[in-house]
């Protein structure tokens, strides 16, 4: 008896392959005419496509791509798009055309090949493996096996640990990860053009882009700014909730924070100051600005570091010290001091 | 009815009232008076005057059309509508002038929509608002022009492209709202909402962005309005939604009806 609720019909019930259908002649098996006229209509397309690829090399010519000139990169891509198009669809479509309408029309079918080998086949390969190891001594000889095995375990090794030193010359690649420009005293400075920032300057409702002072005279600018990017909002002091020692990390209201998403790293800037949300714009992350940036949606996971900040002597807005965490996502050691 | 039968009977006589000329000595008695008194003040007060007019005409507009959320003052309703007090003419020349408000329903935000005022009205609106308190003025013409494009696309990109895209072309915030495009959208009104941060727009001050590089962001804005994309057709410039769209509808939509064509019984 047969296992399982499978429906097993016995051999007198089950359904016959009825086969193919009756060849339907075509208009053009019945008609010369209309043969002749199908084979000039392929002609025809691959005419076409010959015009298309002479088009394509003319076209490429006469609309050149001019310096300073981005509408001519459009007339150069599209003539020269449609030039090719032209050639290989004329091609491609008389082919089909042609084995639809001309070439023999008879349904045929094929039986697929065994996956499986011959007895024959099977027997010759192992005899194969068989007599390789006899010749060679493989399993005979298990010093020179397990030292092969060994070294082969062995070479991609070098590779792995020079990956691991990828990172910038001379520097720990976990400690680049770990501190970013900001120091006790770096002053906070307008991203682009590097102006310091008054605390007067922030009014209510207002968000500076900021970067760190002196970053531009950096030759690793980029780099750098991919860490210190920092958002500065202002808030009334009342709206923040202010953990116990983070006390004096905002300034009258005056708050920063990072800019890089603890998620994977995008840049998180669209604050709304009536909610004093703030959105990634990659994966619909949310931080709560009143609650120290803890995460209110989304795939993220921390909240975003803040940039303990104060004023200097002449008022400018001046960080305490680094941030107090590695900026952005997450790396393998980052729990591991 | 009492003047307009002397009148008829008059045409039909052909001779003036014994008043006519009474009247007419009055008319020009007050004329000439009324324009010496105009002319003699003028050099003094006749600006404080007018503004003064303009403020008053602007409360009752104010007390019509904006009290009834804002409250009498301005002073806003807690929950309902913020206090206008210090906001400036700006943001009343921003909100009023793109038709947000008077808003026409309470919503995630403010829907921008014909507007309901005409200039006058939405000068005088300004000028009550702006007599509260101090805050930012509407900027001037010539305070608009002459940017330096590629300086206002930098600055564009740094502040405003996160939410509105480096085409300007708009994008979604949380719970329903959205940073608008900002095609077409007039020098003067991009400005005053830099300046006064409508609704849930961060404040951009003049130390923050200098009034210099305001006007060259609004001189990018114009540019991309008057240089259409060198690509072609932009599917609105919002980047992998529209053009993915588009290639899941025309791009496999092809596919289907070439699949159909080559396995379709030839006649």
């Amino acid at each position: 008896m047969p296992v399982g609720t499978a429906v097993v019909l016995p051999d007198s019930e089950q359904i016959q392959n009825p086969g193919f259908p009756p060849y339907r002649p075509r208009v053009s098996d019945l008609d010369p005419k209309k043969a002749r006229s199908n084979e000039r209509r392929i002609a025809l397309l691959f005419a076409a496509s010959m015009v298309g690829s002479v088009f394509a090399i003319v076209a490429y010519i006469v609309f050149p791509i001019n310096a300073n000139d981005p509408g001519s990169i459009r007339l150069n891509n599209l003539f020269l798009g449609l030039g090719i198009a032209l050639s290989l669809l004329g091609i491609g479509i008389a082919a089909v055309h042609w084995s639809k309408a001309l070439m023999e029309g008879h349904d045929l079918s094929e039986e697929r090949h065994m996956t499986r080998g011959s007895e024959a086949t099977r027997a010759s390969a192992a005899e194969v493996f068989h007599l390789g190891n006899k010749e060679s001594g493989f399993t005979r000889r298990k010093l020179v096996r397990n030292t092969l095995i060994a070294s082969l375990a062995l070479w991609p090794l070098p590779g792995i640990i020079i990956f691991r030193d990828l990172g910038p010359a001379d520097q720990d690649a976990n400690d680049v990860l770990r501190h970013t420009m900001w120091k006790a005293g770096t002053r906070l400075t307008k991203d682009p053009n590097g102006v310091p920032i008054k605390a007067s300057d922030v009014t209510l409702g207002s968000v500076f882009h900021v970067i760190p002072e002196g970053l531009d005279d950096r030759e690793d600018a980029l780099e750098q700014k991919a860490k210190a990017a920092v958002l500065l909002m202002r808030l009334k002091p009342e709206d923040l909730h202010v953990s116990k020692g983070r006390e004096n990390w905002n300034y009258h209201g005056i708050v920063a924070y990072s800019k890089i998403c603890t998620h994977v790293g995008c840049p998180v800037a669209l604050y709304e100051q009536q909610t004093h949300h703030l959105l990634c714009p990659c994966h619909q992350s949310q931080f709560d600005i009143t609650h120290e940036a803890e995460v209110i949606f989304g795939p993220a996971k921390r909240p975003l570091p803040q940039l303990p900040i104060t004023v200097d002597s002449e008022g400018y807005l001046v960080a305490r010290s680094d941030f107090h965490e590695p900026v952005g996502p997450s790396f393998w050691e980052r729990d591991h001091t | 009815m009492a003047t307009s039968v002397p009148t008829s009977s008059r045409r039909k006589t052909g001779r003036r009232s014994p008043l006519a000329s009474v009247a007419l000595l009055l008319i020009g008695l007050l004329a000439t008076g009324g324009a010496y008194a105009a002319f003699t003040t003028s050099a003094s007060a006749s600006t404080p005057a007018s503004e003064q007019a303009q403020v008053s005409e602007g409360k009752k507009l104010f007390e019509a059309n904006c009290a009834t959320c804002h409250g009498l003052g301005a002073v806003g309703t807690a929950g309902v509508a913020p206090s206008l007090v210090g906001v400036g003419p700006a943001a009343v020349d921003f909100q009023v002038g793109t038709g947000r408000m008077p808003m026409a329903a309470s919503g995630p935000q403010a829907e921008q929509k014909p507007t309901q005022f005409t200039n006058t009205q939405i000068a005088a609106l300004a000028a009550y608002v702006g007599s509260l308190a101090p805050g930012p003025a509407i900027p001037s013409a010539d305070s608009l022009k002459g940017g330096n494009v590629s300086t206002g696309a930098e600055l564009f990109r740094v502040n405003c492209a996160m939410c509105h895209n480096v085409a300007g072309a708009g994008g979604a915030l949380t719970e329903g709202k959205y940073a608008p495009p900002l095609t077409g959208v007039t020098a003067k009104h991009v400005y005053e909402a830099m300046v006064t941060g409508p609704q849930n727009m961060p404040v951009f001050n003049n130390l923050n962005i200098t009034p210099k590089d305001k006007a060259a962001i609004v001189a990018y804005l114009q540019y991309l309005d008057s240089h259409p994309s060198p690509g072609g057709l932009d599917l609105g410039n919002l980047g992998p939604v529209s053009e993915g769209l588009f290639v899941w509808i025309f791009a496999l939509g092809a596919i289907v009806v070439v699949t159909i064509w080559l396995t379709a019984k030839p006649n």
